[in-house]
């Protein structure tokens, strides 16, 4: 039995220099090369950092695409989802209320225009994605307000919609930071 | 929809691509014989000189166990006493403070049993320091812990009568040098180019377009996220696990994770025949997982790819599924096949949030973890089959009125009595554990903990009670996934969970090791026109017919106060 446990400390410290010390390292080493140089990708406006390509964040101005519902707030240090089941009677009427202020701001669209994924809270609350039905149900209300032709931004949407992987894989999707820096710059 | 559908296809055959040669090679490895990574030899007779280990000396099972429970004691002081002062060590670069006992207590059983379930949140609970040298070093050597104590049963059947089942430490130092750090290296690679950060730099902070200021939780996670699905442990870097952007940023990441959850799994089964030289046998196996698997996965992918029929009644489409709790970048599809990989193995990482599934879908993602042997998690999950196996071999025995017997060796009362304990011993921690909690939500509703019983639930009704359920049963499956809404970080789900971890690990484990140790060491005897076979599509069926009828009579009951209540009186109102 002594054996055994001088044994696993002895192991447990070789395994650690292994494991905790030399393959997070390379790791880290490696990902210098990355986009982000292993921080994460940012995204720059004017020499500014505007925010990382991978994570979503709140736009509630009308004169933007509005991303998803988020949980809490698209807070980066705090990811979470809703938790809410499907059934939740206050949930229901939390998605009610979306339903309305999306109506109320966009008023050409009809209930059934609206996509699931712009009334409903993302897993991460961190969700960088809409999908291509989303944003368009935004184009009129934007063209409004900033007096630009429906037709340019209908181009930047297309332009900004990810296709699936490879083009067979998985949906179609539209990162709504990238979309509005976009439409920042159309003069 | 289609490209969706074609991710899932796409994924499974890679899945089986990488899994069955794998197989092949780790049968190669474990019986000694000449494999390509032999190059690596000498490194690993400097682990175990430095360790004080002979790899040469022979173990029965009963110093196998004794070695594999040692060192997981020694993980388990270790760990606790690192996160209990995580604030005092170096390495903290957020600031965040030390765990409580009782938190640290189920934290780090929940790493030492490669269940994961976490009742911090990654970016405000953890140190960079408990990260690595606690949590990921505990996804390596739990899942080692797993294959090694396989390999064990392995070897009590490659020989007709035997006692000398190798040695513990040699499997276990392989386990990590010729399969977990090589594929984690990859894995690893492919998600820091793929956007997961890798450096060490502590919280950033921005301006948003808009003009928010954000703080942005990073850290090495890379290296983390590959070894957490490789080794089927599932605890996230971040809160939101594989939802985050940053833990899985796209949908070939998405790809990469289910595969490598999915591969060491089947691997072991494959490895199983041909250690034993009975390649049908793990065919058969293999055979009944899948369709198992299939047969959770196709009507989670239906209830999902439907939609809420309650946001439906609003007028809004549903012709994307059901989206709550679920990411863009991924759809419903495959969210749905994640749901159903990550609960029948153990691995628990969830890329959308189970609490804010269909009612069905919750049904089905509590049976794979009941279950807990389609697949299963690394190295345990053929153990769990192998329980399963020695019942119908019991069952198909008194049926035709033989002495059953299971690859050569007598099946006798003994070892039918730990298999049976053993099968026993989930329903009575799930279903107690459940009982205790609802009955200390109902009747101590305002006892003095961190979150008050009354305060516990996300949800109401039967859909709350589907969250004490999960919590419990993913608990006993070592899984780690959970119905978040659950406010389980106090003293009462702390203390409950981390001792249905621990029973639920070693237990299921000592088992099956002493029942194979037990066989091994019987008089071989060779196959006659009398054999019951194992092999045959028949005892296939049979085996398949056990797992289902235990299941059912153990859980029917409770799934149905839970997701079947809430699908048949909520939903379809």
């Amino acid at each position: 039995m002594k054996k055994y446990i001088i044994q696993s400390i002895r192991l447990t410290l070789v395994l650690i220099v292994l494991l905790c010390v030399l393959y997070p390292l390379s790791i880290a080493l490696a990902g210098k090369l990355s986009a982000g140089k292993g921080g994460g990708e940012k995204i720059t406006k004017n020499g500014k950092v505007v925010g990382y390509a991978l994570l979503g964040q709140s736009f509630t101005k009308p004169e933007y695409f509005w991303g998803r519902p988020s949980a809490v707030g698209y807070n980066a240090a705090g990811s979470a989802g809703s938790n809410k089941g499907p059934s939740n009677e206050d949930y229901l009427k939390g998605v009610s209320n979306r339903i309305d202020t999306l109506l109320k701001y966009n008023p050409t669209i009809k209930r059934s225009d609206i996509p699931a994924d712009m009334v409903t809270a993302s897993g991460s609350g961190l969700d960088p994605n809409i999908s291509e039905q989303g944003a368009i149900i935004q184009i009129k209300r934007i063209a409004a307000i900033r007096k630009i032709d429906e037709r340019k931004i209908a181009e930047l949407v297309i332009k900004n919609t990810q296709g699936p992987f490879l083009g067979m894989f998985g949906p179609s999707s539209v990162n709504v930071l990238k979309l509005n820096i976009a439409l920042d710059e159309i003069k | 929809m289609n490209t969706e559908l074609l991710g899932i296809v796409a994924t499974f055959l890679l899945t089986l691509a990488i899994a069955i040669p794998l197989g092949k090679y780790l049968a190669k490895v474990f019986a000694g014989e000449k494999v390509w990574t032999d190059f690596l030899k000498p490194f690993e007779s400097g682990i175990y000189r430095l360790s004080g280990i002979n790899p040469k000396e022979e173990m029965n099972w009963k110093q196998h166990l004794k070695a594999l429970l040692t060192i997981n004691l020694v993980w388990l002081v270790y760990g606790f006493f690192v996160l209990i002062y995580q604030d005092k060590l170096p390495w903290n670069p957020d600031g965040n403070p030390g765990m409580s006992p009782d938190l640290s207590f189920n934290s780090i059983i929940s790493f030492v049993v490669n269940c994961n379930l976490q009742h911090y949140s990654g970016e405000t609970g953890v140190s960079y320091l408990s990260q690595h040298y606690v949590m990921m070093f505990l996804q390596f050597v739990s899942c080692a812990t797993g294959i090694a104590a396989a390999v064990v049963l392995f070897k009590a059947f490659r020989d007709k009568t035997t006692t000398k089942l190798g040695n513990f430490w040699d499997f276990f130092v392989k386990s990590i040098t010729r399969l977990l750090l090589p594929l984690s290296l990859v894995m690893a690679l492919i998600l820091t180019f793929n956007g997961t950060p890798s450096s060490y730099e502590g919280k950033d902070q921005f301006i948003s377009l808009q003009g928010d200021t954000v703080n942005v939780s990073r850290g090495p996670a890379a290296a983390f996220i590959a070894i957490k699905h490789l080794g089927t442990n599932g605890g996230g870097w971040f809160g939101a696990n594989s939802a985050h952007p940053l833990e899985n940023p796209n949908y070939f990441t998405a790809m990469v994770e289910l595969i490598a959850q999915v591969i060491i799994p089947i691997a072991m089964v494959i490895a199983f025949g041909f250690f034993i030289r009975r390649k049908k046998l793990a065919w058969t196996i293999f055979g009944v997982m899948t369709i198992g698997m299939l047969l959770l996965l196709i009507p989670t992918l239906s209830s999902e790819l439907g939609g809420n029929p309650a946001i439906a009644k609003m007028g809004i489409s549903q012709a994307t599924g059901a989206m709550e709790g679920k990411e863009v970048r991924f759809g419903p599809a495959i969210s749905a096949y994640w749901s159903t990989v990550t609960t029948i193995i153990s691995t628990g990482s969830v890329n959308s949030m189970h609490d804010s599934s269909m009612p069905l879908t919750g049904a089905w993602q509590l049976l794979g973890m009941m279950i807990n042997s389609f697949y299963g998690g690394c190295g345990v999950g053929i153990l769990n089959y192998f329980i399963y196996l020695i019942i119908a071999v019991f069952i198909s025995g008194l049926m035709v009125g033989r002495t059953p017997e299971f690859l050569g060796h007598k099946v006798e009362a003994r070892e039918i009595k730990i298999a049976a304990i053993i099968t026993l011993l989930s329903p009575f921690l799930i279903l107690t554990g459940t009982a205790i909690a609802t009955y200390t939500f109902n009747n101590y509703g305002d006892a003095n903990w961190a979150v008050q019983p009354q305060n516990w639930l996300n949800n109401p009704g039967s859909h709350g009670f589907s969250e004490m359920l999960y919590e419990v049963t993913s608990s006993n499956a070592n899984n780690g996934s959970g119905f978040e809404g659950l406010g389980d970080n106090n003293t009462f789900w702390n203390v409950l969970t981390g001792i249905i971890l621990l029973l639920g690990r070693f237990l299921p484990i000592i088992g099956p090791i002493a029942i194979a140790g037990l066989l091994g060491a019987k008089k071989f005897i060779p196959e006659s026109a009398g054999t019951l076979k194992t092999d045959t599509k028949t005892f296939a069926l049979m085996t398949f017919a056990v797992i289902i009828v235990l299941n059912a009579l153990s859980y029917f009951p409770a799934l149905t106060l839970g997701p079947l209540a809430e699908y048949f009186t909520a939903l379809s109102r």
